[in-house]
């Protein structure tokens, strides 16, 4: 990242270690994690189970705080934060995607996407609808606004999960395995609308397992035992939409 | 809340415990009011301004039962009372004599009261026919008497007594008024089933004895029953020639007093039945913390993903909270209801119920402490929990 002149730092990671006490012993989840994240960026982080992926993703998503070293999210200290000033924060400068969409049953796309605004004091009802209204139109959902969560497919779900992510116009959207849940066709779907956000500016991370996912994204950071063992600027990244053309559709249907 | 409608027939189960407290505590204190109500009418229809004197010490705790301290009025008390009243304006002795009465082939068993003439003005009893006794019939002891309504349907059914004789414990008596129809009283006594006779005539000829069972007498007004009771207390005191700092050996009661004792009496009863009832509302209470805590367990994964965008723990505990509160206070406001329903039920079998006002801010009131004290344990467990472990339980 020659560029980081010019390119405002999102996330900025000093030598974060996360140890946890399992009885007598203590596991050493995160060995002395450093980097840094520019605005803009969609990066993929890749590891396998036990590499340390969840306990980075909880920091970065400050549902955690570093045993050891500073973690800066748009420039606020993290480590030294309350749990509630953490979910102010995580309020106004994240956007989550989950792996298994974690929407409220028997809710609306419009009810499920407004949420997070629900704990923004600035905005009244109708802020929060007209901007969960456009989040949706931006996921492509703007005709499935009162659809029920039980009355959508994987995708639509993880479409109102993404808008739901972007109602709060966040300075990073983390996505834990966003398409773990989905078949194919509509993995390479989500991607199509990951990498539209990423052309629109925003800033990504996407928590994986699947090393596929990395040929679409900008910059790939590995992790093994809870260091980083490769973090690399991928220089050729491939349309989704392409590799979504190129399925073959009997496959899905 | 939208949590509520999706689990209504849950949250409906935990309401109906709130829905039959609240309404048991209404229709308690709905029966409790309206009894002191009627009671106080019934006590006030009988002339709130009557006095009784009685023989023997005012019972406290044990009972007396020393014969001699039974005997204690005596004509001269009466005479004395008569000779000093000033707060009091009508005074009569009283004796009475149970037995059978019989006129003809009939005959009923009845009481019969000695008094004096100013009994009838004392009990505001009037006369339908005839006349009562005069003051000669009390000098001679005459054997002369009036009757009330259910004396006359028993031994008469229906025709004039008056100027009839009846046979009371083998004495002739003549009859010479007829009482009007008074109905029962508020303790289903038949107040119509009586024979008032001169006293004197009780007390020689029925019973040969010298003393009075009563002194009855009434105030000028209902204010001054007060007065009235210093006064009777000193002539008696002094008649009984009772030392200073003696107790006495009579006992006066006043109408207004018993009214007091009778409403507090049903205080009482109306306190026990609304705690009874209110104990209910605490296992309803415990009914509530249990399916929040049920709810919490279930919305594990809600309560991670509200805290993962944004939800502070004091939002998750006011959510449950208010939850918590919406399910007492909705069941309290069908509670009241039910209640309200359920007197309107009362009064129409003749159980008299009034709701108080009070008793339905006070529901409120419990409900909603109910809401927040037993919503609180289940709405702290839930904002104490971990949001990673949250959204991945399962």
């Amino acid at each position: 990242m020659n560029n980081g002149q010019e390119k405002k730092v999102v996330i900025e990671l000093q030598d974060v270690r996360r140890d946890f006490k399992v009885g007598d012993e203590v596991v050493h989840a995160l060995r002395g994690v450093s980097f840094k994240i520019y605005e803009g960026e969609f990066v993929t982080i890749m590891g396998t189970s036990g590499s340390g992926k969840s306990t980075l993703l909880n920091q970065l998503g400050c549902l955690d705080t570093p045993t050891k070293g500073e973690y800066y999210l748009d420039g606020v200290a993290v480590r030294t934060m309350s749990k509630s000033q953490r979910a102010k924060l995580r309020n106004r400068k994240i956007g989550f995607v989950f792996q298994n969409y974690n929407l409220l049953a028997k809710t609306t796309a419009v009810d499920n996407v407004a949420l997070p605004l629900m704990y923004n004091s600035k905005y009244n009802a109708r802020e929060r609808r007209e901007a969960a209204i456009e989040a949706l139109k931006a996921v492509g959902l703007g005709d499935r606004l009162e659809h029920k969560s039980n009355q959508m497919s994987g995708g639509q779900m993880q479409r109102v999960a993404i808008a739901r992510a972007l109602v709060n116009d966040p300075a990073v959207i983390l996505a834990d395995e966003a398409t773990g849940n989905l078949d194919t066709r509509t993995s390479f779907e989500m991607l199509v609308l990951f990498q539209k956000l990423h052309k629109e500016g925003r800033t990504i991370i996407f928590v994986t397992h699947n090393p596929d996912i990395a040929k679409y994204s900008s910059r790939n950071i590995m992790l093994r035992d809870g260091k980083i063992r490769e973090d690399v600027v991928n220089t050729n990244i491939q349309s989704a939409a392409d590799a979504l053309a190129a399925l073959p559709v009997n496959q899905d249907d | 809340m939208t949590a509520i409608a999706n689990n209504a027939f849950r949250s409906f189960l935990s309401m109906l415990g709130i829905i039959i407290g609240v309404a048991a505590v209404i229709i308690m204190m709905a029966i409790g009011q309206g009894s002191k109500q009627s009671i106080r009418a019934e006590i006030s229809k009988m002339g709130t301004n009557i006095i009784n004197i009685r023989p023997g010490a005012r019972q406290r705790g044990g009972v007396r039962l020393d014969p001699s301290a039974m005997q204690t009025l005596k004509v001269e008390d009466y005479e004395a009372i008569v000779n000093n009243k000033k707060y009091v304006t009508y005074v009569s002795p009283e004796v009475t004599a149970s037995g059978q009465c019989i006129f003809g082939a009939n005959n009923t068993s009845t009481t019969m009261y000695g008094e004096s003439l100013e009994y009838l003005d004392i009990k505001q009893w009037e006369l339908k026919d005839g006349d009562c006794f005069t003051d000669d019939d009390i000098r001679k002891g005459a054997k002369v008497c009036v009757i009330g309504q259910t004396i006359v349907e028993e031994l008469f059914s229906n025709t004039n007594p008056v100027g009839k004789n009846i046979r009371f414990k083998s004495i002739p008596f003549k009859v010479i008024g007829v009482l009007k129809e008074k109905g029962e009283n508020s303790w289903g006594m038949d107040q119509d089933n009586v024979i008032v006779a001169p006293y004197t005539t009780v007390m020689k000829r029925l019973n040969a004895q010298t003393y009075f069972s009563s002194i009855t007498c009434s105030a000028i007004t209902e204010e001054m029953t007060d007065n009235a009771i210093d006064e009777l207390t000193a002539v008696l005191r002094e008649n009984h020639k009772i030392r200073e700092g003696a107790d006495d050996d009579f006992s006066i009661n006043s109408q207004a007093e018993m009214m007091d004792t009778m409403s507090s009496t049903m205080d009482t009863i109306t306190v026990i039945l609304v705690v009874a009832a209110a104990f209910s509302l605490l296992v309803a209470g415990i009914g509530i913390m249990n399916i929040m805590l049920v709810s919490v367990t279930e919305r594990t994964k809600e309560i991670g993903l509200r805290m993962s965008v944004g939800a502070r723990g004091i939002d998750i505990s006011n959510q449950f909270l208010i939850e918590s509160i919406m399910i007492s206070l909705t069941g309290g406001i069908l509670g009241i209801l039910l209640g309200w329903l359920l007197t309107l039920a009362a009064n129409a079998i003749g159980l008299p119920a009034s709701i108080p006002a009070w008793s339905i801010l006070v529901s409120f009131a419990v409900c909603t402490v109910i809401g927040v004290g037993f919503g609180y344990f289940p709405a702290k467990k839930a904002a104490s929990l971990d949001p990673i472990e949250a959204i991945r339980y399962e």
